[in-house]
């Protein structure tokens, strides 16, 4: 897995994955020393731009602070999670839900989109993760 | 490989908070199992411990820290690391060494103390590390247990009340477990008000952690055809890895290639069915099981993946008063993880002890009348997990 800051695109506000070039399959984080389908096995992997939307398979929220290295504010505020399916990738990819939508707001099946951060982490100063807001 | 081992002998230390060094908690658990096998530590050829990461260098060689501190005989040993299942891969490790020949007596000893509080990751600015970057991103484990517990509401119409049933049901198990840290019963409004930890998980849905240690000693089926007891076999173990693609979110990762069928065979009900074959049993077969209720909810999925009932019925079967004592079925009469606590190292060895005692009848007041097959199953991050299948 590369560093934080490799994983997305400020500018196009998405993710950054790797393709297989023979069978396709999408990884996130990208993956680069082989295809992980076992009845692939390709070694070329190319980076590409994964989907800014996509559909929530499931959901919930943090009231308890994570431990580091989550960057806790203070105090504390509970934020939602979101896992949401990639359609086209087939990548379902787990992330914060931005802090002002509350859990109660999210159901299955509703859009999100992918939106860039900047990290709250002070000894990370180009450090960018990714959050989920509905479309 | 086919073939039996024995169970000669199983011992614990209770589960709890005691503010003590590992060591302690094995050397004990190791001390009772000797006791109850009545064989002599200088007999055991061969150590098979399972790791914890909590404690440094000793930790990560638990195997050879127990045999030292027992007193160095010259027994082969070794440790396994498998996360929540290492104690499962410590047993497999000492049940291949008895079947290839190596050995006819065998220790298997899991001991941890965890800390209070979430599970955190390994110190340090990591980014390559998986289970660091969920933790960056704000994913401790109850984020994970709570998004399988809300597609489960969401496919089969699971309630938080069927989860509150769950834990009440262990709880009432435990009450009857003098090995467990909680030995109270619990009301459904009582888990309903407890403190919401990952909607729609609260404190009462999802397990705490605990410190204690468990040990199991292995004979061959030569050895133990010498010594007249009421006897308990294990007679497979799986340990298989998930598919490359799943049906959910796998811890520690942040993202899986899904599945594109909802219904294919997740990787729990694999690892149920590699040891089924194995054993040449079935679901039918079985009186007891001793799963991992990580949360409430994942108990209800272990009753689909162990094949207890078809897909969508967890709920029905719970209901209907199955799996409790004096049930069809009944699941963790030990009070499963809620009761007990996680005990990272230990707790697929405690599985093999209640199961042990419950096939052998020394059950008391949470006996299940008869039992005579048993399932033991086990998760643990980055892809481990286990079946391990006991008759007698």
């Amino acid at each position: 897995m590369p560093d934080v800051q490799l994983l997305a695109d400020p500018r196009r506000e998405c993710l950054i994955g790797s393709r297989c070039r023979r069978c396709e399959t999408y990884y996130f984080p990208p993956e680069h020393r082989q295809c992980r389908n076992p009845h692939c096995g390709q070694a070329e992997l190319d980076e590409v731009a994964l989907s800014r939307t996509g559909a929530i398979w499931s959901y919930t929220n943090a009231c308890v602070s994570p431990p580091e290295p989550y960057v806790r504010r203070n105090p504390f505020v509970p934020f939602a999670i979101a896992a949401v399916l990639l359609e086209q990738e087939r990548l379902l990819v787990l992330g914060p839900v931005v802090a002002d939508v509350a859990v109660e707001r999210l159901r299955i099946g509703m859009q999100m989109e992918l939106v860039i951060e900047a990290s709250a982490a002070e000894d990370a100063a180009d450090e960018i993760l990714w959050k989920w807001r509905p479309v | 490989m086919s073939g039996a081992v024995i169970v000669l002998g199983v011992g614990m230390h209770p589960w709890g908070k005691w503010r003590r060094n590992f060591v302690d908690y094995g050397v004990h658990a190791a001390r009772a199992a000797l006791a109850d096998a009545a064989v002599d530590w200088r007999d055991i050829q061969f150590i098979s411990g399972a790791a914890t990461m909590r404690w440094g260098y000793p930790g990560y060689v638990a195997g050879a820290t127990i045999a030292h501190a027992l007193g160095w005989q010259g027994a082969e040993a070794n440790t396994s690391f498998a996360a929540c299942a290492s104690g499962a891969h410590a047993l497999a490790a000492a049940r291949a060494k008895i079947l290839a020949g190596d050995c006819d007596l065998a220790l298997v000893v899991g001991a941890d103390a965890t800390h209070g509080g979430l599970l955190a990751p390994a110190a340090g600015h990591r980014p390559e590390d998986p289970d660091w970057m969920r933790f960056r991103l704000g994913l401790a484990n109850p984020a994970y247990l709570a998004l399988w517990a809300r597609r489960r509401m969401h496919l089969y119409g699971a309630t938080v009340e069927d989860f509150a049933r769950v834990r009440i049901k262990n709880a009432e198990h435990g009450v009857h477990n003098p090995h467990a840290r909680y030995r109270m019963r619990l009301t459904m409004s009582e888990v309903l008000n407890s403190t919401l930890i990952a909607d729609p998980l609260r404190l009462f849905h999802i397990c705490s952690v605990a410190d204690g240690g468990a040990a199991v000693v292995l004979a061959s089926e030569a050895y133990a055809a010498k010594v007249a007891r009421k006897q308990v076999r294990i007679t497979a173990i799986s340990t298989m890895t998930p598919q490359h693609q799943t049906t959910t979110p796998e811890m520690p990762f942040v993202a899986v290639n899904l599945s594109v069928a909802e219904d294919a065979p997740s990787h729990a009900a694999s690892l149920a069915r590699q040891a089924y074959e194995r054993a040449g049993v079935g679901p039918e077969d079985l009186s007891v099981a001793e799963v991992y209720d990580l949360s409430s909810a994942l108990e209800l999925d272990w009753y689909e993946h162990l094949g207890l009932c078809p897909r969508s019925e967890a709920e029905q079967l719970l209901r209907s008063g199955a799996t409790a004592i004096g049930g069809r079925i009944p699941v963790n009469p030990s009070g499963g993880l809620a009761c007990m606590g996680e005990v990272v190292a230990a707790q697929a060895l405690a599985q093999i002890c209640e199961l042990t005692w419950q096939l052998r009848g020394a059950c008391g007041s949470r006996q299940i009348p008869g039992a005579r097959a048993a399932i033991a199953a086990t998760a643990g991050v980055f892809g481990h997990g286990s079946c391990t299948v006991l008759v007698r």
